[in-house]
């Protein structure tokens, strides 16, 4: 590798990038199969391209990660 | 009247079809009078829990506490609430209510905290503070020798094939290390927008360099 190698990367586009909005619209759905498959990103691989690359959608998708993942108690239980 | 014992085999509402939990938030948001009322209400503890959480696990990421921090899990989940009801004809089933509710709260508490930033900035917006541009990607001074050339081509390469809106992103988020949320509140656009924006300034400095030979065009998919 460069010593430069941290441009490199950062210059690097990914045609399969979904892009923020397009994440947003599928974020539940990926979380929930990653949940419960571990293989969101074979599934989504739009969406995966692009939680490689943008920050605040990777921060959006650990959050929500979190918050469904905790499960009873938290999220899952809330029934009406 | 929606009730915790409320048994719903599958509701469906045009073309969309729920599982019972999901079915019954929907019917309770979209029903009138005490119903809606009280299902808003458990949409809005949810939320609220929710963003209390997230605000908590990013807490790091601010310069504020306490009180502060609770009254911006309560803007979020306030406005998450909104967008919500703003969009449930587009919910679809495809997850279920709660997950898909969940990160409207989520998205509000980024966007909080990226106007947060944006009230109180680290870093002075459009400066153009160039001697950065090397720590920004952590380039080692020590070997300099070795990376001068591609970073001076890189900044030939800002000015003659950026637009002048790529140029201001690229400046704002790579040289002045504006968070994104935050750029997005300053100049009242979306985040997609901005990502784009760089995405499309990203593709054509690589290109640029790859054409003068300062990199490879190897195996890195590339557009």
């Amino acid at each position: 590798m460069s010593s430069w190698g941290s441009l490199e990367r950062f210059l690097v586009t990914d045609p399969l990038d979904a892009g923020c909005a397009k994440t947003f619209d599928l974020l539940d759905r990926y979380v929930e199969r990653e949940l419960a498959h571990r293989d969101a990103a074979a599934q989504f691989p739009g969406i995966a391209a692009h939680l490689s690359r943008c920050n605040p959608c990777v921060q959006d998708f650990e959050g929500l990660l979190a918050a469904i993942a905790a499960g009873p108690g938290s999220v899952r239980r809330e029934k009406i | 009247m929606v009730s915790s014992d409320l048994t719903i085999p599958e509701w469906t509402a045009g073309e969309r079809s729920f599982d019972p939990e999901s079915a019954a938030w929907v019917q309770g948001l979209v029903a009138s009078g005490p119903a809606h009322d009280e299902t808003v209400v458990r949409l809005h503890e949810l939320l609220l829990r929710v963003a209390r959480s997230e605000v908590r696990r990013r807490q790091g990421q601010l310069r504020i506490a306490g009180p502060e921090l609770d009254d911006l899990a309560h803007q979020a989940a306030a406005d998450a609430v909104v967008g919500v009801m703003a969009k449930i004809a587009q919910f679809r089933g495809e997850s279920q209510f709660t997950t898909w509710a969940c990160k409207f709260a989520i998205f509000e508490v980024s966007t909080k905290i990226g106007r947060h930033f944006w009230q109180k900035p680290t870093v002075s917006m459009d400066n153009e503070d160039w001697d950065r541009l090397p720590d920004r990607f952590g380039l080692d001074p020590a070997r300099i020798a070795e990376w001068r050339d591609v970073v001076v081509a890189l900044r030939q390469a800002i000015d003659d094939e950026l637009t002048e809106h790529q140029r201001r992103i690229f400046v704002a988020i790579v040289l002045d290390g504006t968070p994104l949320d935050s750029l997005v509140i300053e100049l009242g656009t979306s985040r997609n927008a901005i990502y784009k924006t760089l995405f499309d300034a990203r593709r054509k400095l690589r290109v640029s360099l790859v054409t003068n030979g300062y990199l490879d065009d190897n195996a890195v998919r590339q557009t």
